[in-house]
């Protein structure tokens, strides 16, 4: 790869417009084809068995009844999903997962499955599978799941990274430690420190757009997936290998997606529905319901963490600490880790120590859900700042300011930091005239800060030009949110032409090489970065046929504004050939124009925001509103500013719902209690304000345009940021998330009685 | 179970079909029809992605039989755009990018053309309660309002 | 020779020792120099590490050239969303 991504600074033409995205006209009319519109002609309709029970041995499964009902034509179990996973634990996992094995790990676990000729069959036919169930004890907290007398969820699992094996297993699967310096000697230097604990209930991504796909296999081993991802390529891997397929046979085309947040990076319901088609010998389409949705995918974290950190009367943190514990549902996963890494990377610290736990806890596996497991450390480390500056006398932005992370900081995490952006959003925050805002009774006015990695990662794209001049431009990372109108841009932008001349598409795994998903924040930021290296080569092939044309050297002739220039005296009286000019002689000057990358984009700038705004509580009832809110955040460059606004205000508002309102509740018998949209309620139009942006543009060093991830950051500030203005309004410390009604009552309560 | 024998009328255009009497007008537009612009979100009446408008009145259509459009008259996405002259609300969603994924743009397209039909001049608030029945999770509903707050305008100097 | 600082659950691997003294020009010999002294680091890499040179962090790009007395650290690889 010759390809050069240094950030070098230029002048846009076509990035930073905001031009009508390609796929918009699809999405008003009704035309657009989401996992759920799409259908095949012979197609059954899949259902899946779930287990009533939080934990529980299966102990048979008579499927003979429904496999008899008249209509229906594949019933299958995790028997027809056999182990091919040789050693490897996570695709077990998933295995496992998608169907469970020997035991039911949570409630909503899949058991078996059926395809039929309608949804009335295949509903009838599940009620007549017959599953012998030997209920275990179970535990849904991730405090009592880490004590020691909890029911143990796996007993293969012995604490990972410990100074001495356990001799005991135990649901804490992994302990990892990060920081630097002596909290001790930190602390001892300390005039006032601030110690308390946290908590954080679990929560759903909520995209709108269930789980759904088509799934087709022939018995030639050959397959069509048609399925609503984040990550066809992955989802395309995974798929094969628990199936057995060769991957190349197998042609996964993402859908329109229906947001996924990070909830439709796994596999759940998909290697499910291949298998029925494979035993049915026809195209099976399986859609979740809602109830499914919230019961058997993706959630994330609960959490519960401890923090403390101490301050010199002038404001300097001299220590911070934390230990972290956070919910994986069954199965091991790393979301405290991340948790650990994240939680002070805001800081300049001398003294900082992070430690993080893993719990097993018969809920559904954790997902990743936008910047995973950073919104709830966030939450607790910035509510613990705030509380300090109070107790300093110092302004909570400015306390802030005095320790934020510079360029060549050692981030918390390890490494140090190249130019980053938290204190410019700080600086921001600070003039911005919310803060001067004046409040009114019951209201509280809370800020804080945030923090995300953001990813590069592997990328394809294709660039071809038709002979008409037109661009179209195939790219491999789904779009969430916008992306196909910021990769056209780039692509108008490096060729010199106008963005109209682009149309860009989402390619299938047959038709490009590899891709990651879009996750991490990567789509535009690797994408981007594919296409510039794409255009580029197009653009050597464009100056190569140029110069066949005027038939001078190619080294005479160079790009500029979309035109091939010939260079110097002598060519005086060649005037420029356009794009358009140069295509259409392209069959007679070696045929089509392409240009083509493959790579890896890595060096993903770290992105982080501020958010401030204002709450109103009700103290007779708890009841809380947003009454003004304030993102701001860098973004590198914004390629299309739209869609970056829309990225900070979608993320600030699942960071209100996750603050206010949004909760998994468990009962005793450890089911789900609200698994629908009426009982887990995410904000609504009427819930919220306009949602205020402002766009900083730090360039990264590490993208020729200077671009960041921009969609994650934007939700692990909120949770912070609204605990501190409910407890500014009601003068209570809130320490857990959700503040509902009842919780911020309760905590008004416990106040009052002292 | 015997099939309902349906004459109605969708998007202006005389239908008829033969569905199951438990079978919603959801399902009859998506799987019968071949109309999947309304979107199931979660069946229960929650979401409002699945929204039509059922003799001027704006229902989940989730929550209605087949069976019911009997003799009525059923709008949905598929028919406010008037041949390529798109409604000004579509418009301006596209100019507003008041979509995201775009899942939710059929449901608020069809609600906020109800509302603004009864209300032709909105406030912000009478907006974000006219169109509290609709969720969307990617957009924070800032630019929905606004998409919606413009159309208005241009829809009372038309 | 570059420091390298294995980081979070990788110390564990290598006994809990989390700072090493590595003879390597590019990641792929990190790589392998570090798996030939700490076998359990395997199937880490297998999975994907990101590795963080002078503070940016490379999740894939093995031919990465490692600069003289650069900082490096060796971290998990993270899930997005
Ligand atoms: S699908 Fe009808 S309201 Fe959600
Ligand atoms: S745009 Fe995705 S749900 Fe509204």
């Amino acid at each position: 790869m010759n390809f050069d991504p240094r950030y070098s600074g230029r002048n846009f033409s076509s990035v930073g417009t905001r031009p009508i995205r390609p796929d918009g006209i699809d999405k008003v009319t009704g035309r657009a084809r989401y996992g759920a519109d799409f259908n095949m002609a012979g197609q059954l309709v899949g259902r899946i068995l779930r287990s009533p029970h939080a934990h529980a041995v299966i102990k048979k499964i008579d499927t003979s009844k429904a496999e008899k009902l008249a209509g229906v034509k594949a019933v299958i179990t995790a028997k027809d999903l056999p182990d091919l996973t040789d050693g490897d634990a996570a695709m077990y996992d998933i295995l496992d997962n998608s169907m469970a094995r020997k035991k039911a790990l949570y409630d909503g676990h899949a058991v078996a499955a059926v395809a039929a000729i309608d949804a009335r069959i295949a509903r009838q036919a599940l009620k007549l599978i017959e599953v012998d169930y030997e209920v275990l004890p179970h535990v849904t907290d991730v405090d009592e799941a880490a004590h020691h007398h909890a029911p143990l969820i796996n007993d293969q699992i012995f604490t990972e990274g410990l100074e001495e094996k356990p001799a005991k297993p135990s649901n804490v699967t992994k302990r990892t430690q990060f920081g630097h310096g002596d909290v001790h000697k930190g602390f001892a230097q300390a005039d006032f420190i601030v110690e308390r604990s946290f908590k954080t209930e679990q929560t759903h991504q909520g995209y709108i757009e269930p789980h759904a796909c088509v799934a087709s296999v022939n018995p030639d081993g050959t397959a069509d997936l048609w399925v609503c991802t984040q990550g066809h390529f992955v989802y395309r891997q995974h798929c094969a290998q628990l199936l057995g397929l060769e991957a190349s046979k197998l042609r996964v085309t993402s859908s329109e997606i229906g947001g996924g947040f990070g909830g439709k990076t796994h596999v759940w319901a998909e290697p499910v529905a291949l298998a029925l088609s494979r035993k049915a010998g026809r195209p099976v389409k399986l859609v979740m319901t809602r109830d499914e949705v919230f019961r058997a995918s993706g959630p994330t974290s609960a959490t519960s963490i401890d923090v403390k950190i101490g301050a010199k009367k002038d404001g300097t943190i001299t220590a911070a600490e934390a230990t972290l514990r956070y919910s994986c549902g069954p199965y091991p996963g790393s979301w405290a880790e991340i948790g650990a890494m994240t939680a002070f990377a805001c800081y300049k610290l001398e003294n900082v120590k992070t430690v993080g736990y893993e719990v097993l806890v018969n809920r559904p596996k954790t997902a990743a859900y936008r910047a995973p497991s950073a919104p709830m450390a966030a939450f607790a480390v910035e509510s613990a700042v705030d509380e300090l500056a109070h107790e300093l006398g110092m302004n909570a932005v400015d306390f802030r300011i005095k320790n934020a992370a510079q360029e060549g900081t050692r981030a918390s995490y390890g490494p140090v930091y190249g130019p980053i952006g938290i204190g410019p959003t700080l600086e921001a925050a600070k003039n911005h005239p919310h803060m001067k805002a004046p409040l009114k009774m019951n209201q509280g006015r809370g800020m804080a800060c945030g923090f995300w990695f953001n990813f590069g990662g592997q990328t394809c794209t294709d660039l071809n030009i038709g002979m008409d001049g037109s661009v179209s431009l195939a790219v491999g990372t789904v779009d969430v949110g916008g992306s196909r109108a910021s990769l056209s841009l780039v692509a108008a932008e490096e060729l010199g032409i106008d963005y109209s001349q682009v149309k860009a598409i989402v390619a299938d795994t047959s038709s490009l090489g590899y891709n990651d998903m879009t996750d991490g924040s990567r789509g535009t930021f690797s994408s981007s970065m594919a296409t510039i290296s794409a255009a580029r080569n197009a653009i050597k092939v464009l100056r190569d046929r140029a110069a066949q044309m005027w038939d001078i050297p190619v080294d005479d002739v160079t790009w500029e504004k979309g035109h091939a220039i010939a260079k110097g005296e002598k060519y005086g009286n060649l005037s420029p050939l356009s794009l358009k000019d140069i295509a259409a002689k392209s069959g007679t000057t070696g045929g089509p124009i392409a240009g083509h990358s493959e790579l890896v984009a890595d060096g993903a700038g770290v992105s982080f925001a501020t958010h401030i705004c204002d709450i109103e509580v009700d103290p007779e009832t708890g009841a809380t509103r947003v009454i003004r809110y304030t993102v701001v955040q860098d973004a590198g460059k914004a390629v299309h500013p739209t869609y970056v606004e829309g990225q900070y205000q979608g993320g600030a508002a699942q960071g209100i719902g996750w603050a206010l309102n949004e909760e998994y509740i468990y009962g005793k018998d450890g089911r789900l209690q609200n698994p629908g949209f009426l009982d887990y309620r995410i904000p609504v139009c009427s819930d919220l304000p306009m949602i205020d942006t402002q766009i900083l543009e730090i360039p990264n060093p590490n993208h020729p345009y200077g671009v960041r991830g921009v969609g994650e950051t934007s939700i692990v500030p909120p949770l912070a940021a609204i605990a501190n203005a409910v407890s500014n309004a009601v003068g209570v410390r809130m320490t857990h998330i959700p503040m509902s009604p009842p919780r911020i009552l309760a905590a008004l309560d416990a106040e009052r009685e002292g | 179970m015997a099939g309902v024998a349906v004459s109605t009328t969708i998007n202006g255009d005389a239908v008829e079909y033969l569905c199951q009497p438990d079978e919603t007008l959801l399902d009859v537009l998506r799987d019968r029809l071949g109309l999947t612009g309304a979107k199931e979100g979660c069946g229960t009446g929650d979401c409002g992605a699945c929204s039509v408008i059922v003799d001027g009145r704006l229902v989940c259509s989730c929550l209605v039989l087949g069976a019911e459009a009997e003799g009525r008259k059923v709008e949905t996405i598929e028919g406010m755009a008037h041949g390529d002259q798109l409604h000004p609300l579509q418009q301006k969603f596209l100019e507003h990018a008041a979509l995201q994924c775009g899942i939710c743009t059929p449901g608020f397209l069809i609600a906020a053309k109800d509302l603004l039909a009864k209300n032709p001049s909105p406030t912000e608030e009478e907006i974000r309660f006219g169109l509290a029945g609709n969720l969307c999770r990617c957009t924070g509903y800032d630019k929905i309002v606004r998409a919606v707050q413009d159309a208005a305008e241009v829809m009372k100097g038309a | 020779m570059v420091e390298v600082t294995l980081w979070g659950s990788l110390s564990a691997v290598a006994g809990g020792k989390s700072r090493h003294e590595v003879e390597a020009k590019d990641i792929r010999e990190l790589f392998r120099k570090l798996a030939e002294q700490y076998p359990g680091i395997e199937p880490w890499i297998d999975r994907g590490i990101a590795v963080a040179i002078d503070g940016t962090i490379y999740r894939d790009t093995w031919s990465k050239e490692l600069p003289k007395d650069a900082e490096i650290f060796l971290l998990p690889r993270l899930a997005g969303g």
